[in-house]
């Protein structure tokens, strides 16, 4: 990432991938409540993806709006982090995923409503408010799951140790960006160990540390997922409610 | 003719039809230039993926029309984002008598919400449990009485 359109989108993205990847649950969570709980969740990432994408538009200034940017760029466009495009697996992995995505954004989101782009704090104001929603909720989830039963625990460890190495993507130090990437992860470590001590989770060893996700460069999962998301809008195109 | 103001004012929320946008707090300003008439309203969403806000900003420009005042646009902010410490007194009893528990006061928005008792907007009674912590619409969660046995909608504290 390098400037402000670079690092807008990429949160854009992020936002608007997790989104779509939670939408998958619909009609499918475990329980009634909890795939309430997941549509409302993808709800208000839709809604941050709509408004960073719409300003990034802006900031290019190359006459692209929101659905410009979310329906018509391929894979190598996006600069989304691996992590929100991994396929959900089963629902701790799905939980543990958004346990390490919001509290990633909820010290992002704070940050951002403290710099000095008005727009960028605007947004990082009102989101962080309902990332925080939605790190109290993965962070239940992920206590319930990890110090449950046998099996709950087997899997939600399975979970960690299967998406711990991504996460490393969401901190690689970028100081040109409005919010240095490499500054937040104090806020993240401060959250997420006491969760997983409290879940009886082993934190993974650092080893593998796959990235290029702000680069442009996905894992196969990425394009299957956008061709999903955008074949109804490609194939009609500028068609409208 | 009614003035602008008193006609956006009365537009209803289309998820929550007890209570006003004026009163939900999403209501900032309604500006008319005296010299062309044009009429600029000024709205904030409660959740930044609130599915409502198309239907709002129909909703006041019709309101608008019908009062006379054509000439109208709708602007959306951001900041200061909203918070349910904006929902009048009027509006939360307008909530509770709909059966939808009103929010407490909010936390900093940084923290873990502290749950306080939720009072049954049914019976009145603070013995009361979280069913779901997500809803019928993204502002608000399940609750069930213990007391009465009814369960309602709470209105969460943002």
């Amino acid at each position: 990432m390098n400037g402000p359109f670079d690092f807008t989108l990429a949160l854009g993205d992020d936002a608007l991938v997790a989104a779509q990847r939670l939408g998958e649950w619909a009609t499918r969570a475990p329980e009634m409540e909890e795939d309430i709980a997941l549509a409302n969740i993808a709800l208000d990432q839709l809604g941050a993806a709509r408004l960073l994408l719409s300003y990034a538009g802006e900031l290019e200034g190359a006459g692209r709006d929101e659905d410009a940017l979310a329906y018509l760029r391929d894979d190598r466009e996006f600069r989304n982090c691996l992590l929100v495009e991994l396929p959900n697996g089963d629902f701790a992995v799905t939980m543990v995923k958004l346990l390490l995505l919001s509290a990633y954004q909820v010290p992002l989101y704070t940050a951002l409503a403290g710099c000095p782009d008005e727009r960028l704090a605007a947004i990082g104001a009102k989101a962080r408010k309902e990332s925080a929603y939605h790190l109290d909720h993965s962070a239940l989830w992920v206590k319930r799951l990890g110090d449950g039963t046998d099996e709950s625990h087997r899997r939600a460890q399975a979970a960690l140790d299967q998406l711990w190495p991504y996460h490393h993507e969401l901190f690689a130090a970028d100081p040109a960006a409005p919010v240095d990437p490499a500054t937040l992860r104090a806020g993240f470590d401060a959250v997420v160990q006491p969760v997983l001590a409290e879940a009886t989770l082993t934190r993974p060893e650092t080893g593998w540390t796959p990235g290029g996700g702000r680069d442009g460069v996905h894992t196969e999962h990425l394009s299957f997922l956008l061709a999903e998301m955008q074949v109804l809008h490609r194939a009609h195109p500028g068609a409208r409610w | 003719m009614t003035d602008p103001r008193t006609a956006v004012a009365a537009v209803v929320d289309p998820e929550i039809r007890v209570i006003t946008i004026d009163e939900l707090g999403i209501l900032r300003a309604v500006d008319e230039d005296p010299a062309t008439g044009r009429v600029v309203v000024t709205i904030t969403p409660t959740y930044t993926g609130c599915p409502a806000m198309d239907v709002i900003r129909t909703d006041i420009r019709r309101a608008l029309t019908v009062a006379g005042h054509p000439d109208a646009e709708v602007r959306t902010v951001y900041t200061p984002a909203w918070s349910t410490d904006w929902i009048s007194a009027a509006g939360r009893a307008k909530l509770a008598a709909a059966g939808i528990a009103p929010p407490g006061p909010r936390g900093d928005g940084t923290a873990v919400p502290v749950t306080l008792a939720v009072r049954c907007p049914r019976c009145g009674s603070p013995e009361t449990e979280q069913v779901s912590r997500f809803g019928s619409t993204a502002c608000k969660a399940l609750w069930r009485c213990r007391s009465c046995s009814e369960p309602f909608d709470h209105l969460k504290a943002l």
